[in-house]
């Protein structure tokens, strides 16, 4: 079993196990951290697929944004106060256990890790300028994203994934095909979140509750 | 063994079908919500598998998998903000109560 298909089970079965402790679960906070941890999965099997910077997206505003949001929705419309918010002794010692198992692993992958990068290539360094962005070894979606979003799609001419074709001195020689991106969408999501934060200000601001004499 | 698209429509297939039972089941308004990001993130997998799979969807896939994001976290914005609303005028956030419109 190669590292890719152990990583996709693990990341695959941590996920669609998580999203059916979602639905099974009754207690809409415990909820809330199963989707946590489905989110989470998600955005593995995103760097899994090769597309960091949609899984940075997704870590960035699932977990960071919209699971806060509904965290502090839950704490809002709490029916009743949480019974217990002391953390018993068996709780406390295994969350020692799994904060050192964790503080473990990662100085061992600190320590483990080539953090200098791939030096036996040579050609890599003076290059660097010229390669940043066509090299293959280095990721290549977000400067294409970037390009999209902005209105202009490079079509390589040697197919749709961008392998560059060098001449002797390393120059890229073929010049990537310039086509019509993605700015009239870019342009359409940036509205449309501007409309959606002034629609949820306008929503969730403050009010008297039914009953009370209005003003 | 080697991982297939297939692979990944089944993850995401997995994922939908919990999202649509979790927004069937759940009384809670909030839960409901929860059931419609687990929708959202199945569509997302499948949008960036075949971005991985296909060549033709090299950015393609990825820039919809943003749009999908971003149309998400509006999403949520907005309903949690009509939740609290619905739940200063009743008291409850449960989702059998908003019958205010009915018939």
């Amino acid at each position: 079993m190669s590292a890719e298909a152990l990583f996709f089970w693990l990341l695959a079965v941590t996920t669609m196990g998580c999203a059916i402790a979602v639905v099974v679960t009754q207690n809409i906070v415990r909820a809330a951290v199963w989707l946590l941890f489905t989110l989470g999965g998600v955005a593995g099997l995103f760097f899994l697929l090769g597309a960091d910077f949609v899984g940075a997206t997704q870590i960035m505003v699932y977990v960071g944004g919209t699971l806060v949001l509904i965290v502090f929705g839950v704490m809002l419309t709490a029916q009743s106060p949480f019974v217990t918010m002391r953390a018993g002794a068996g709780e406390w010692g295994l969350t020692l256990v799994v904060g050192g198992v964790l503080v473990g692993l990662l100085a061992g992958v600190l320590f483990l890790s080539p953090w200098t990068g791939p030096q036996s290539d040579s050609a890599a360094p003076q290059s660097r300028s010229v390669a940043l962005g066509s090299d293959p070894a280095r990721s290549q979606t977000v400067r294409d994203l970037g390009l999209v979003l902005l209105g202009i799609r490079e079509v390589h001419p040697n197919g749709s994934i961008p392998v560059p074709i060098r001449d002797a001195d390393n120059n890229p020689q073929s010049v990537p095909r310039r086509e019509i991106g993605y700015l009239l969408p870019f342009e359409l999501a940036s509205v449309h979140l501007v409309v959606v934060l002034v629609a949820a200000a306008y929503l969730a601001r403050a009010r008297r509750r039914t009953g009370s004499p209005s003003s | 063994m080697t991982i297939a698209v297939e692979h990944y429509l089944l993850v995401g297939a997995v994922l939908f079908v919990a999202g649509v039972v979790c927004m069937a089941i759940k009384r809670n308004a909030i839960g409901v919500l929860m059931g419609v990001e687990l929708v959202l993130n199945a569509a997302n997998i499948n949008f960036v598998a075949f971005a991985r799979y296909n060549p033709l969807f090299v950015l393609e896939g990825q820039v919809m998998a943003l749009f999908t994001i971003v149309l998400a976290a509006a999403e949520a914005a907005i309903a949690l903000a009509i939740v609290l609303n619905f739940y200063n005028n009743h008291l409850t956030v449960d989702v059998d109560a908003a019958e205010d419109l009915k018939g």
